[in-house]
């Protein structure tokens, strides 16, 4: 099937009309799932709902859309992705890590700052923004360093960078190791109403581990990552969201006990959210196994108790979102020896065919697993997306769910091709991707 | 003339590599302690010399300091009449960039019939099988495997108490780090040997997986056993909180008089070397050549990495 893509121009005539008829229209916090037909007037939704255009009459000048009866939904997020722009552009840019994205049916993503100079300056906040109005396919937003140079000492100028646009904080990859600085960082970003994002791993316990720590890197003979690394992180770290009452956020939890401690926090009412993976609740260590260097990624592949937690802690929104880590590699930091290899998969465009898997096994409602990818991740870094409304910024994805199709990362638009479900059958795939109601892709 | 292996035995020897334990059937083990039996033999002979690989080119591939292996190694693909280069690259040529599988291709355009590879991480030789197009001997990769010491020590025991199958083998030391443990522990259990482990709880991985019984005490690992094998203790393990001493781990975990005096009367003692002498073994007990077979193992590897070159050259590709 032929992809077409198309970048936004950022000059819709405010007054283009666009009609999505024949729609199955689907908005997972108001419960909406009908028939019917959606308006967007210029950027925004206008209309929508089960009597529109009922008598057949689209208005004057409009382009009809006929959606054939798939999924109507808001615009999914995906809100930790690497595009390695600036400083890494052989493996991935704005352009193509946001071409992906539409691939994907994802309008607005989350970048890491972890690029080279890391995102702990404004200077680098507005590069991205530039770089994203001239070469993105969808809404690029971006995290900003907690600590200068994801150091681990000072914090940045958090509420500069807020202001500059930055969705949250983050040292990803690299762990705010010292409690102190971690309290101050929670304490005072709270003024500025964004988030602290943890990559949780307690670097004294993982140790340069390579691979979840149990029986498989046993018999592999490689050092390994014991779930604690990831559960002592998540625990000091709720316990100094409830001190500074600050926004806590734990990116892709992986492990069954600190999923517990999140649970936990939660019944306490404390501000913490959680994102997984689709690989976390996918795959497990035995992906490794021959060296996989491809099912290599931090935090690791877990065991089928860490899998199953995954799939537990998303169902009772102990994990509020899904979210890839999207991580392009080249070929040349992948085919070395395990230890050697770099961390991470790429992810945008096999989401959600893994996600809903979930739904098409039966193990969870439509609305829960689109509610993980749409309005759950907008709160958490709060942005105005993932909700059909009117007068919303018209970001919408069309999905047929029962598409079947066999995932081959060498058809994937990320300049990377580094996952590992090659030639796996999947059910369910964006056929159309609209944001800020121009149409940036289409399937078939 | 020297004698030739019967024919069915190589024909039934159908590796084309030699990566680990793993993969190897008992009948395939048997075959390789069969053939090395008769070199021990003819290794003892004023001319040691043999042309069955007259001809093949044996790459020894170093990327960790090696002495005893790499000269083993050196020693059999010689005695059966190969050319053998030894290649020992620096970490810091690993340094500058050229990655393991250039390397690999690199040696691959001057077609060696054998690679013998040495590696810091586990799984490389099986990177490096992958790309090129010769034989690839794993001569110990990582915490992961080293085949032919496993395959040595069990000739070395076979030799001495006539078979291995439900005989109980110690192995005490630094099991976590250790390569010779993983290659042990599977091959002895592949020949049914009863196999216990001892280490300090920090130096224990999860070996729910091998079959084999672990153990923090040492002298009721040891007890009633066949065979003690030590292994080494690298210092900078000693450097980072897995023990808090060299003589306290001496004290729980050194093998002694005492400690030996658990296993059985006759029990032998086996270490792949090098031997620290008053860490992970008594001197005098080390030396003790009743008991002690610190000096066999070394003769039998040279006979086992003799037989395992033959059979892979052998065997169909």
């Amino acid at each position: 099937m032929k992809q077409t893509f198309a970048l936004p121009t950022h000059k819709l005539d405010p007054h283009k009309k666009v009609a999505y008829i024949n729609a199955r229209l689907f908005d997972a916090e108001s419960k909406l799932d009908i028939k019917g037909a959606l308006l967007t007037i210029g950027d925004k939704i206008a209309d929508f709902g089960p009597g529109l255009f009922k008598d057949g009459k689209t208005p004057q000048g409009a382009t009809v859309v006929d959606c054939k009866g798939h999924l109507l939904c808001p615009g999914l997020l995906d809100i930790q992705v690497h595009f390695r722009e600036p400083g890494q552009e052989h493996k991935e840019t704005i352009a193509t890590g946001s071409k992906s994205a539409a691939a994907g049916g994802v309008t607005t993503v989350a970048c890491m700052p972890n690029t080279k100079p890391v995102i702990d300056d404004i200077a680098v906040v507005a590069f991205m923004q530039k770089r994203a109005l001239e070469t993105a396919y969808v809404n690029v937003r971006t995290y900003a360093a907690i600590t200068k140079g994801q150091k681990g000492e000072e914090i940045t100028e958090m509420g500069l960078l807020a202001e500059a646009g930055a969705v949250g904080f983050t040292d990803d990859g690299l762990p705010v190791m010292n409690a102190g600085v971690m309290r101050k960082a929670l304490a005072y970003s709270k003024q500025f109403g964004v988030p602290v994002a943890q990559h949780a791993e307690d670097l004294h316990l993982s140790c340069g581990g390579a691979m979840n720590e149990g029986k498989i890197s046993a018999q592999l003979g490689v050092a390994g990552v014991p779930n604690a690394a990831e559960a002592v992180m998540v625990e000091r770290d709720i316990i100094l969201a409830e001190l500074t009452g600050g926004q806590y956020h734990v990116l892709h939890i992986s492990t069954a006990e600190a999923i517990d401690a999140v649970r936990r926090a939660k019944k306490k009412g404390l501000r913490v959210t959680a994102e997984a993976a689709p690989h976390h609740f996918t795959l497990t260590d035995e992906a490794v196994l021959e060296y996989r260097t491809f099912s290599k990624m931090n935090p690791p592949l877990r065991a089928e108790r860490d899998r199953l937690a995954v799939i537990e802690g998303l169902k009772d929104s102990t994990i509020d979102a899904i979210a890839t880590d999207h991580a392009p590699h080249d070929q040349e930091s992948k085919r070395v020896p395990l230890a050697s290899a770099a961390n991470g998969i790429v992810g945008l465009e096999t989401m959600l065919p893994l996600s809903l898997s979930l739904y098409h096994k039966k193990i969870m409602p439509l609305r829960d697993v689109i509610a993980a990818m749409t309005y759950k991740p907008a709160d958490i870094i709060h942005v105005p997306a993932g909700r059909l409304k009117k007068g919303a910024r018209a970001d919408l994805t069309l999905i047929d769910l029962n598409m079947e199709w066999t995932l081959d990362p060498k058809q994937f638009v990320s300049k990377s091709l580094n996952s590992p479900f090659d030639e796996w059958k999947t059910k369910g795939r964006a056929v159309r991707t609209v944001v800020g109601g121009e149409t940036v892709y289409t399937l078939g | 003339m020297k004698a030739k292996p019967a024919a069915a035995s190589l024909k039934s020897f159908s590796h084309r590599h030699l990566l680990g334990i793993d993969g190897l059937s008992r009948r395939d083990v048997y075959t390789i302690l069969d053939l090395a039996k008769t070199y021990v033999a003819k290794n003892r002979q004023p001319d040691k010399k043999h042309a069955i690989l007259k001809g093949r080119t044996l790459i020894n591939l170093f990327f960790e300091d090696s002495t005893r292996t790499r000269t083993s190694f050196e020693l059999a693909g010689k005695r059966l009449g190969a050319d053998v280069i030894n290649m020992s690259v620096s970490a810091s040529s690993v340094k500058k960039g050229e990655t393991l599988i250039d390397t690999a291709m690199t040696l691959n355009a001057m077609h060696p019939d054998f690679i013998s590879v040495r590696h810091s991480e586990s799984g490389a030789p099986h990177l490096l099988a992958k790309k090129v197009n010769c034989s690839v001997i794993n001569a110990g990769d990582g915490w992961h495997e080293h085949p032919t010491q496993a395959l040595l020590d069990a000739l070395t025991i076979r030799e001495h108490k006539g078979k291995i199958e439900g005989l109980k083998v110690a192995i005490c030391g630094d099991i976590l780090h250790s390569r010779v443990a993983r290659s042990n522990m599977k091959l002895l259990n592949l020949l049914g040997a009863k196999v216990n482990v001892i280490a300090p709880p920090t130096l224990m991985p999860d070996v729910s997986s091998f079959g084999v019984k672990a153990f923090h005490d040492m002298r009721k690992g040891i007890e009633g056993c066949d065979v003690v094998m030590t292994l080494r203790l690298k210092t900078e393990y000693m450097q980072s909180s897995f023990v808090p001493s060299a003589r306290e781990y001496f004290h729980f975990w050194g093998l002694d008089r005492e400690k030996m005096s658990y296993a059985k009367k006759d029990a032998i003692i086996l270490d792949p070397g090098p031997i620290i002498r008053g860490l992970q073994i008594d001197s005098e007990l080390a030396d003790d050549i009743g008991r002690s077979m610190i000096l066999e193992q070394v003769e039998m590897g040279v006979a086992v990495r003799q037989a395992v070159l033959e059979l892979l050259a052998g065997g169909e590709k």
